[in-house]
């Protein structure tokens, strides 16, 4: 199996590799369209600033490509959130695989959510063996909303968007790579199961 | 865990240090054992300069799926680029950021709010928070409540609070001052200093609002087991994964 992470400078990608290595499989780090194309997985990840994470995407040509993908496709955190129509982080444009806008979380709680939070109501193959409410492991500022393309969601002042599907592409706000053995579960999943 | 020389030690009232073991095995049962985060913090660096724990980072990463934080000694944006391509998940910064604050805003600007925790130690002179460094050695004038107002300003993801009153003693956290920081602030506040028993684990989180608890001591030699303090904290009506 073929598993490539998309390189476009962005986040800790040393702790996707090693959670990828500790399930028994290795994993090319590319920003090569041919490559990337070419996997039988990508993982889409991403850690920082949504407007300035785009722009090397398109720097690199990278926006039009993902869209493109035909194998399935998970994006993490960041990675989810520029899957989206759009983000209010930099007034970004997304690239549109799902249909949400993502949102900043108000001051009525703490802002970055950095902790674990619960997943529930959880569907598809992605969380295949998870129990609900499981605990996951989550760093963010902004969020993707409840919508028909939500397969989790997670409570933080409200209810929004824990993970997505929008036919092969999958997108997670929390990070599997450090959700314990749930995560690594979930890790898994994507890997072997979809 | 309090790293000096590549070993895990932990100092009381931060000196007379323990070995109390390597830290990658270390880290390892933690994970196991239901920690929900560790912190790497080099004591050695701020008074010997040593730059990196790249590698220590590197193996801690490659062993455990959850996610940690490394500091001690950073004072640039090379330092963290380099811990985190390693793969820290956070870095925290102390006496750096007091010494040039704009280290913060530089931090956030390149990583993110999300990965860069401020680590403010403090202990009470004539009865007011001052912000002390080097470990705790070095008192400052500066006000804790000051401090951490700007520390948030400046974009700092979370504040890792160290009494230096309490840490050591075993009698407790600084719950009071946790309770007014956590008002203070709209960032999250890591309890740190004073932890002996389940119950100051308990209280700290009702009575100083704290969003995270961290401990060092009563878990290297085993006073406490996580199992036991997470069943006790779920018990008492505080969110916690088991």
């Amino acid at each position: 199996m073929k598993i490539v992470i998309i390189d476009y400078g962005a986040g800790n990608i040393q702790s996707i590799i090693f959670a990828i290595k500790r399930l028994g499989y290795d994993a090319l780090l590319s920003h090569d369209a041919k490559e990337i194309q070419e996997a039988d997985k990508v993982i889409f990840p991403g850690v920082g600033e949504a407007s300035s994470a785009m722009a090397k995407l398109k720097s690199s040509g990278l926006h039009k490509i993902i869209p493109e993908l035909k194998q399935p496709v998970l994006g993490i955190c960041l990675g989810m959130q520029l899957m989206c129509h759009s983000s209010e982080e930099g007034n970004t444009q997304g690239l549109g695989i799902f249909d949400l806008d993502v949102k900043k979380f108000s001051n009525l709680v703490k802002v970055p959510q950095i902790g674990w939070n619960q997943i529930t109501d959880l569907k598809t193959d992605l969380f295949k063996g998870i129990p609900e409410k499981s605990y996951i492991y989550l760093v963010h500022s902004f969020y993707a909303p409840l919508g028909k393309e939500t397969i989790a969601s997670s409570e933080y002042g409200m209810e929004y968007s824990a993970a997505l599907k929008r036919d092969n592409f999958y997108g997670v706000q929390f990070h599997p790579e450090k959700s314990s053995d749930i995560g690594s579960m979930i890790l898994n999943n994507f890997l072997t199961v979809i | 865990m309090d790293i000096k020389n590549g070993r895990t030690v932990k100092g009381v009232n931060f000196v007379d240090l323990r070995d109390a073991g390597d830290p990658v095995e270390l880290a390892a049962i933690y994970a196991q054992e239901g920690a929900d985060e560790l912190v790497f913090l080099d004591i050695s660096a701020t008074e010997e300069k040593r730059k990196t724990l790249a590698e220590l980072v590197y193996h801690v990463a490659e062993t455990i799926n959850i996610p940690f934080t490394v500091g001690g000694g950073i004072s640039s944006v090379e330092d963290v680029d380099i811990l985190l391509k390693n793969g820290a998940d956070k870095v925290s910064i102390n006496s750096s950021a007091v010494k040039r604050p704009e280290l913060i805003n530089e931090l956030v600007a390149k990583f993110g709010s999300q990965c860069i925790v401020v680590a403010i130690d403090a202990k009470q002179i004539d009865g007011k928070w001052k912000v002390h460094l080097v470990g705790g050695k070095v008192p400052t004038e500066i006000d804790l409540f000051e401090w951490a107002q700007e520390v948030e300003e400046r974009g700092a993801g979370e504040i890792l609070f160290t009494s230096m009153d309490h840490d050591g003693t075993k009698n407790g956290f600084a719950n009071e001052t946790l309770a007014q920081l956590s008002e203070l602030v709209n960032i999250p506040i890591i309890a740190s200093g004073g932890a002996g028993t389940i119950s100051h684990f308990t209280d700290t989180f009702v009575e100083g609002k704290a969003d995270a608890a961290l401990a060092a001591s009563v878990f290297h030699f085993k006073e406490i087991e996580i199992q036991d303090l997470k069943k006790e904290l779920k018990k008492e009506g505080i969110p916690v994964r088991i």
